[in-house]
């Protein structure tokens, strides 16, 4: 392999690697801060025991997302210096943002949240954790501006042969990038809702702490509605503006291939890639793809066919992830909304079966955002800056396929050993329930 | 230009902050599984830098974001250079960022030692590599038309691993006072002892560093050209003295500053004898990338001077502040008693 598609591949395997963690922190990092709110506002104890409990798995994951982090930055540099050197001059803004109004934010006030509950005031420490959940998503807001600049670029002109900025208030108000920032926060939510109705449903269906995780659950389930549904209209939104700005990706994600008016959604579809059609085009709902694209049913929609071959991204990854995050996001609002009733209604323990359900749903939020971002780089391609720079003139000239080689080995086996460690100590501290800390000796708890 | 100038000097400030302030928990890395006797006692160092050491990592993350946004052509040679010494540091920093998390996260002893020896290395290699690559730096790398001509055998030559050496026994000498300063009892005698002796040591490698750095490097012209420069170094030389004279005072935080400070000015003596380059050529000065050809438009610089204006004070601000939270001594006995501890 060359080290064009060797360097993809790690950055792929980095960057999903990386979204394991960032989600469940931005996440995680707001119920834990409406815990510690309000065990500061009620002085009841329950929500003092929520807070460290779920804050000390918001820890571990949390290490991760961050020490993870530090290799996206470092790619760019490494394995990408032809674009680092093209578009440097903006792209590297929002991330040089990143770090000084976000990254500082957060590991200074995660510090003292860890070590300040005997050094500052009960005010002060739930301060520091909103402070630690607003620079989580101060962080994915930059990101994503930066991310949203190389999907549809503004504010820029080609000059002194690279990409230079003239507009930087284009840049950081981009509705590319606020949707993208919207989309991929709220599906941070989804999963730590879902993560921690799931573990709160693995303790109710043994009786364990029933009252603390009844708590849990309905303050997860309200989150998570909120987010499901959300995230629905965002996503619609954000495919509105990806047929503005990506009409390559567009017609892969839906698989059309004739640039037609009034293209209905067939719900079931199978591409044929090969012989630029679909195989399968099984109930259709008259109209509606052009609909969702372009807010008139009587729209055209250009098809592949439309772009040159060399100018189209992947159809199948992108048709296929597009439609499984769609169906995922469409079961996440179904079961927040049946959690959120069970839970009102008291009756979570007495439908066993939906305990189980939700905690074998667990992974499935991390799998819808993951199928995200794969509609969203892959169908970007073959450009890494869309339209500006084709990925394969963005790799780095001066790195051996051996270094990318050695490299891609070493992450593999480097960021297998973390994720098993990082499972194996979530599910022990998951498993052990509020009281039992490695070294905390139990207080007995209100059970009010 | 003066933007330019103005983000080289900023550039420069990003990176002596940030080997002030991680050096010292490098040193700590170092030193604690030899410097604690106990688990109680290695836990108590560990703890000493828990709460500040996420966010002394982060003016390497700024550092980075910063050199990517002023001079993204540095950034992009410097890193693809540089691709498997980064690699490593990369790895060791990951794996040490981990080990702080998890070390305490269960009890067994094969666990905590296997976490020391990741923590060990994590700080060691860091500290030496980006010695190494400054030391690199200083002396030019082979660039020409074609672009790169380097290995990473070749990074470790003498001048480099030298460099290497003065980073690690800087940060030794850093992170014992800080040991010396946060803890009390033996533990913190240990600590002030093991800092005067190292301090020998340092004086020695920075003595060679200063002899060779004549022979091997570019670096004093521009203290010839412009002699008033030369308060720099000489600060660093008066600092060095200052960590040894408080030492034996058992003065520790005054050390400990005067170690930060003589971190500051040695960074920059190499950092203003490097002007106008960031990175020379070795080969041909014309291939050197310097502030003026290297450098993002003005338009940006000045967007990012802005945003530092506005938000560096703060950051300092801030920490500042989470520093005196966490002001004082630990005592062993209640880091072993305190479950969130690391």
């Amino acid at each position: 392999m060359d080290v064009l598609s060797l360097s993809r591949l790690q950055f792929a395997m980095t960057a999903g690697f990386h979204f394991i963690f960032v989600p469940l922190t931005l996440g995680l990092s707001i119920l834990v801060a409406w815990m510690e709110t309000l065990y500061v506002r009620s002085g009841d104890e329950i929500y003092l025991w929520m807070t460290k409990f779920w804050g000390k798995l918001f820890l571990i994951n949390f290490a991760l997302g961050v020490v993870t982090g530090l290799t996206m930055e470092f790619q760019f540099g490494m394995n990408w210096a032809e674009y680092a050197k093209y578009v440097g001059d903006i792209f590297g803004v929002p991330l040089a943002i990143e770090a000084t109004v976000a990254f500082f934010l957060e590991s200074t006030f995660i510090g003292l949240w860890i070590f300040g509950w005997n050094r500052v005031s009960k005010k002060v420490h739930a301060f520091a954790i909103w402070m630690v959940a607003l620079a989580t998503n101060l962080s994915a807001l930059w990101i994503l501006l930066a991310n949203g600049w190389m999907q549809h670029p503004v504010g820029y002109v080609i000059r002194n042969g690279r990409a230079e900025m003239v507009d930087f208030l284009a840049v950081i108000t981009s509705p590319y990038g606020w949707l993208k920032f919207l989309h991929t926060i709220l599906s941070g939510y989804v999963v730590a809702a879902f993560f921690v109705m799931g573990i709160a449903a693995w303790h109710l269906l043994r009786k364990s702490h029933p009252v603390f995780f009844r708590k849990s659950f309905r303050m997860a389930a309200v989150f998570g509605l909120a987010s499901s549904l959300l995230i629905f209209g965002i996503g619609d939104f954000h495919a509105a503006e990806v047929a503005k700005t990506q009409p390559t990706k567009l017609a892969a994600m839906e698989s059309v291939w004739e640039t037609e008016r009034g293209v209905p959604l067939y719900l079931i579809v199978l591409p044929d890639v090969k012989n630029e059609r679909n195989a399968i085009e099984f109930i259709g709902i008259p109209k509606v793809t052009s609909y969702l694209a372009y807010r008139d049913f009587n729209a055209e929609v250009k098809g592949l066919k439309a772009f040159p071959a060399q100018d189209r991204p992947p159809v199948m990854e992108v048709f296929v992830s597009f439609r499984l995050m769609v169906m995922l996001g469409t079961l996440f609002l179904v079961l927040s909304a049946l959690a959120v009733y069970l839970s009102w209604k008291g009756r979570l323990e007495a439908n066993p079966l939906f305990l189980r359900i939700l905690l074998y749903t667990i992974p499935l939020p991390y799998l819808a955002a993951q199928l995200g971002w794969i509609v969203a780089e892959v169908g970007r391609q073959p450009w890494i800056v869309y339209g500006v720079l084709r990925t394969s003139d963005a790799v780095s000239r001066q790195i051996e396929p051996s270094q990318v080689m050695a490299s891609l080995i070493g992450f593999g086996i480097f960021y297998s050993f973390l994720g098993i460690l990082d499972i194996y100590l979530l599910a022990k501290y998951a498993r052990k329930g509020p009281l039992e800390g490695p070294r905390s000796k139990p207080t007995p708890l209100k059970e009010a | 230009m003066e933007y330019q100038i103005t983000w080289f000097i900023l550039w420069g400030i990003l990176w002596a902050v940030y080997f002030m302030a991680d050096g010292f928990d490098f040193g700590v890395g170092i030193l604690y599984p030899y410097l604690g006797k106990t688990d109680g006692e290695k836990r108590t160092i560990i703890n000493s830098i828990g709460p500040v050491w996420d966010g002394n990592e982060v003016w390497l993350v700024t550092a980075g974001g910063a050199t990517f946004a002023a001079f993204p052509v540095v950034y992009a040679s410097m890193f693809s250079y540089l691709y498997s010494a980064l690699l490593i540091i990369l790895f060791a920093l990951i794996m040490r960022g981990v080990a702080f998390e998890f070390r305490g996260k269960l009890d067994g002893e094969a666990w905590r030692r296997g976490w020391d020896w990741v923590i060990f290395l994590g700080s060691l290699i860091p500290a030496l590599l980006f010695g190494v690559a400054f030391g690199n730096i200083f002396q030019g790398l082979p660039m020409d038309r074609a672009g790169y001509h380097g290995s990473l055998i070749g990074l470790l030559n003498p001048y480099g691993l030298l460099t290497g050496l003065l980073f690690v026994t800087l940060f030794i000498v850093h992170g014992a006072l800080w040991t010396a300063m946060k803890t009390l009892g033996a533990l913190s005698a240990r600590a002030a002892t093991l800092a005067k002796n190292s301090w020998v040591g340092l004086l020695l490698v920075a003595v060679l560093f200063l002899v060779n750095t004549a022979f091997q490097t570019n670096l004093y012209r521009n203290f010839l050209a412009n002699p008033i420069w030369l308060v720099v170094p000489a600060v660093a030389v008066l600092s060095l003295a200052a960590i040894r004279i408080y030492l034996l005072k058992n003065n520790y935080l005054h050390s400990f500053f005067a170690s930060c400070l003589a971190i500051l000015t040695v960074t920059f003596t190499g950092i203003i004898g490097l002007y106008p380059n960031l990175i020379p050529s070795s080969l041909d000065p014309a291939y050197s990338l310097t502030i003026f050809n290297a450098s993002s438009s003005v338009y940006t610089l000045k967007i990012m001077t802005v945003v530092a204006l506005l938000f560096v004070p703060v950051v300092i601000a801030y920490q500042i502040w989470v520093y005196r939270v966490f002001r004082g001594k630990l005592v062993v006995e209640e880091v072993t008693k305190d479950p969130e501890a690391y």
